[in-house]
């Protein structure tokens, strides 16, 4: 199998923070989706990948390739979308439309005044003008108008309405509907995750927890809801999360089985959601 | 063609997929030959993931009920008749087996309920 994203043992140390050992791999054709908490390491190696930031070990292949030696043959190929704006604040949406579409080799006017109309922005408005919303917008329409094999996100849904992430989520899938093009995005919004992605890569303290399918996932974990007279200092420790209250308790298991061997009835077990799995991970 | 997803449900959602076009084969409203919506078409209809909803294919594919073409899609596969009515039986049993148990709940007889059924078969 040919991989599409190849990330191995990346590492990069910054004074107060390191990215120890990230290691996953994404195949054509499917969108993985990228979570963890603030400051877990999802831009850092979102940085990494893009050759943004020097990586201190490990290697990142992008379409096969290594992603410095080639990089700006693997960038033509790469749809970009960043969390912050990168974009010359005087300068309208087609003056910069402008300046972008010169770098790339594939670049297509019609399919970008196309997602503009979509998405309701004046090619005559200075970037400046735009709120977060519309710069994610324009963004966006820049990643998917130069025929990207791979689009790489980083918090595209953050500050945008619930509106227009539904409707992101329909562009995505129309992306995927080519069998040769993947979606890799980092968010903290895992709602619109659950949905979409394929695969589910958990990043937190700069530690990878798992890069799974999002099924496997969902399959492996449980929320376990019970009483307080069931819980003793054993007990706890079953659990990878746990928060008590007056009235019971919920936590988190990846041991189904074992927790239904061990309270029978006297639990509920219910399926958890990426969000139970993100809180309960990382708050312990 | 109409598949339902159900969030709430216990059953996984690509159980749930295969399950809907298998009862869609069995009472004939899918037919032999009949093409199926594309994997990334249905995922993208239904909103759920590719790998969801490859899996439910390949399930149905393991079983007999479709037939996937490289290149060109997914089909109903021809069905074995004599299979298909043992099929129907086995998912008439087990709805009987739920029945049985409901009546044992409330404490119906045997002979209760076969009345009860004598009544519904005369009524169709």
């Amino acid at each position: 199998m040919d991989y599409i994203l190849e990330v191995n043992n990346l590492r990069k140390e910054f004074k107060k923070f390191a990215l120890k050992d990230i290691s996953f791999k994404l195949e054509p054709g499917y969108i993985m989706g990228f979570i963890g908490p603030n400051g877990a390491g999802k831009s850092t190696t979102i940085k990494l990948i893009m050759n943004l930031l020097k990586l201190d070990g490990g290697e990142i292949k992008v379409f096969g390739l290594d992603h410095k030696k080639h990089e700006k043959e693997i960038k033509d190929r790469i749809g970009f979308v960043y969390d912050e704006n990168y974009y010359y604040e005087d300068l309208t949406i087609k003056q910069m439309k402008n300046i972008v579409a010169s770098f790339y080799s594939k670049w297509d006017d019609a399919t970008f005044n196309d997602y503009i109309e979509q998405f309701d922005l004046d090619p005559k408005s200075k970037i400046k003008t735009l709120s977060k919303g519309m710069k994610m917008k324009f963004s966006l329409a820049v990643a998917l108008s130069h025929n990207a094999d791979l689009i790489i996100m980083d918090e595209p849904t953050s500050g945008l309405d619930p509106v227009f992430r539904r409707e992101i989520l329909d562009i995505l899938y129309n992306v995927i509907q080519d069998e040769t093009k993947s979606i890799f995005f980092s968010t903290h919004i895992t709602t619109d995750l659950e949905k979409i992605a394929d695969y589910i890569t958990f990043i937190n303290k700069g530690s990878i927890v798992f890069s799974e399918t999002k099924d496997e996932v969902l399959e492996n974990y449980s929320v376990v809801k019970g009483g307080i007279d069931l819980l003793d200092r054993d007990i706890r420790k079953e659990f990878i999360g746990l928060k008590e209250t007056n009235v019971g308790f919920e936590a988190l298991t990846n041991n189904k089985d074992k927790v239904k061997r061990l309270f029978g009835e006297e639990v509920l077990i219910e399926r958890a959601t990426l969000e139970d799995i993100m809180f309960y991970t990382v708050r312990g | 063609m109409k598949i339902l997803i159900s969030n709430s449900s216990n059953e996984p959602i690509y159980e749930q997929i295969s399950s809907q076009i298998k009862s869609m084969i069995l009472k004939g409203e899918l037919i032999e030959g009949e093409m199926l919506p594309s994997i990334r078409g249905l995922a993208k209809d239904l909103q759920i993931s590719v790998i969801t909803t490859k899996r439910a294919y390949d399930e149905l594919e393991r079983e007999g009920f479709i037939e996937s073409v490289q290149g060109k899609g997914s089909f109903v596969a021809s069905q074995n008749k004599e299979l298909m009515r043992e099929m129907k039986l086995k998912i008439i049993e087990e709805q009987l087996q739920k029945v049985v148990k409901e009546c044992n709940v409330l404490g119906l007889s045997y002979e209760e309920v076969s009345e009860m059924l004598r009544i519904l078969f005369e009524e169709v």
